[in-house]
């Protein structure tokens, strides 16, 4: 049993690989509490996927990825902002819109490299085991910089979450505000990108959000338990994928699911099953 | 971020002045052209049909809707000028009921503006939130979720809310819509006090009893101002026609109001 735990640990890539996807896992879990209460889900997955070109561009040029990565999501984050403001077309058909644009402008940018495959398997489903110290370094600096802002402004983006009407009596900056959470998310994802990949990241935001909101009743425990989920599922996933030898971001979403599973069923108070079970305990 | 810095204005009783508001979206316009001035400590009762435009003028009144025309002035000064002034109670279905969070937190939130950025709710700011539960008798619910309490309990929790802002001129929308007898006299006995406390109360509603009974004034609104007053006044069969069209009736000198007059379509055979 120990063996089955440290055994992998024994190997550099394993130590890089453990740190990197509890912190992601951690962060991803954070702030998609307010990805699922403020039903941003569709949003999250399309500022996901139009990371492609921007990685692709960086790639070709040999620039920095991450800074690519960056620009091309905060680019589709605001895009979709401007496109929905203007009233003529619904949000979800403008995320709809730019996503579908996005991932095909990267895919064809990235079908022109000779290394085609896999490199956007990589960008794609995530290398956890290629994850470098200075990715590392890099993951740690903007996940503490995404959690401290959510630490310092988490009245005003409760009371914009919770009651839009409220902020604007209380005259917030709403459209600032969502302009930062925008810009965190985007922020997160990026980070993200090397550990689940963007066909998987989306999970990552919306699944131990969800369990958490079947197990809590305010956002500050709600962040706290998604947080312990995201780092469980991380973990759980990562030595997974060494044991039965699968792709690593698959194993942490699938264990994700499986918690999520299990709270959905046997929540106190709102599990399907504790619903039955109470359900037969008073008619008996 | 200068918006949000706490700019409180000394606690003195408004006066409100609406000149002229005119409020539209796109092209039709909901209000047009309404005027009026409400005295210091005063209780209105917003009366109009469906559409009339009640929930627009609130919305004008806080700042959330811009006015295509005309002004509406607050102890003299011009709305954004003193931010801690208005307090809004919406209307039930406009608030997302399975957010996590509790009474407490959803009251606490009327405190917010005051804090200003960075700072956390203190001492002071828990033993007002603390008296207002209890005012409202709901402290026995104040770690309970939001979503779990009934439409009345929840209509007092938006209310300590409004009034932990410490507002002059608070405003209700809607608030004895679906609520219980008692919540809905909890409500209008705490404009009793707020009377005494010099606060300006307009409150939006169907009910043209309690209007004539339980306020000092009454104000008739279809998209324009038709009368505003003392209830004996202000609500005569010439008014209440021409705010209600077809949806009034007087029955031996009742009036009854009919609110889906203008949904059902003539019988014709």
């Amino acid at each position: 049993m120990l063996d089955w735990l440290f055994e992998p640990l024994s190997y550099g890539f394993m130590q890089r690989g453990v740190a990197a996807s509890l912190m992601v896992g951690v962060l991803c879990a954070v702030i998609g509490c307010y990805v699922v209460l403020r039903s941003m889900a569709f949003l999250g997955d399309a500022m996901a996927h139009a990371i492609l070109p921007g990685v692709a561009v960086a790639y070709l040029l040999k620039g920095n990825l991450f800074i690519g990565a960056l620009a091309a999501a905060l680019v589709v984050a605001l895009g979709i902002g401007f496109l929905s403001r203007q009233g003529t077309i619904k949000e979800d058909t403008a995320i709809g819109i730019l996503f579908a644009a996005a991932l095909s402008l990267g895919i064809a940018l990235i079908s022109s490299a000779k290394t085609y495959a896999t490199d956007l398997t990589h960008i794609l489903f995530g290398n956890v085991l290629g994850v470098s110290a200075g990715d590392l370094w890099l993951t740690a600096v903007v996940g503490l910089l995404v959690l401290a802002m959510i630490v310092l402004f988490y009245k005003e983006l409760l009371v914009i979450s919770f009651d839009p009407v409220l902020a604007a009596t209380l005259r917030l900056p709403a459209e600032r505000l969502r302009t930062l959470m925008l810009v965190l998310i985007a922020l997160t994802i990026v980070v993200s990108l090397q550990t689940v990949g963007v066909g998987l990241v989306t999970a990552m935001l919306v699944t131990p959000a969800a369990t958490a909101s079947l197990l809590t009743r305010r956002l500050s425990s709600m962040m706290v338990v998604s947080a312990a989920m995201g780092a469980l599922s991380a973990t759980i996933g990562l030595f997974l994928s060494f044991h039965v030898n699968i792709a690593s971001g698959a194993a942490v979403v699938m264990t994700a699911t499986f918690l999520f599973m299990a709270a959905y069923l046997l929540a106190p108070h709102r599990g399907v099953l504790w619903r039955a079970l109470r359900r037969k305990g008073a008619a008996d | 971020m200068s918006s949000f810095e706490t700019k409180t204005c000394a606690w003195a009783p408004a006066h409100l002045v609406v000149e002229g508001a005119t409020v539209s979206y796109g092209d039709k316009p909901a209000l047009k052209n309404v005027s009026f001035c409400v005295p210091v400590g005063t209780s209105v009762a917003v009366i109009g049909p469906n559409g009339a435009g009640k929930s627009t003028l609130f919305k004008a009144l806080v700042g959330l809707l811009p006015l295509y025309a005309g002004q509406i002035m607050i102890h003299g000064l011009p709305l954004g000028h003193h931010r801690d002034c208005v307090a809004y109670v919406p209307q039930r279905e406009e608030v997302d009921w399975r957010f996590p969070v509790t009474v407490t937190d959803v009251v606490m939130m009327g405190r917010y503006g005051r804090l200003g950025w960075f700072k956390r709710p203190g001492k002071h700011d828990r033993s007002v939130v603390a008296h207002w539960l209890d005012r409202m008798g709901i402290s026995d619910l104040a770690s309970k979720p939001i979503g779990d309490l009934s439409g009345g309990q929840q209509q007092r929790a938006f209310l300590a809310r409004a009034l932990v802002q410490e507002p002059h001129i608070l405003l209700m929308d809607e608030p004895f819509t679906g609520v219980d007898l008692s919540t809905q006299e909890a409500t209008l006995d705490l404009f009793e006090t707020l009377r005494d406390q010099q606060v300006t109360v307009l409150v939006s509603t169907h009910d043209l009893k309690l209007s004539a009974t339980r306020f000092d004034q009454v104000l008739l609104l279809n998209r324009r101002l038709i009368a505003f007053g003392p209830a004996q006044e202000a609500l005569t069969s010439q008014t209440l026609a021409e705010a209600f069209g077809g949806q009034v009736l007087f029955v031996n000198g009742a009036v009854v109001v009919d609110k889906a007059a203008h949904v059902r379509k003539p019988y014709t055979e």
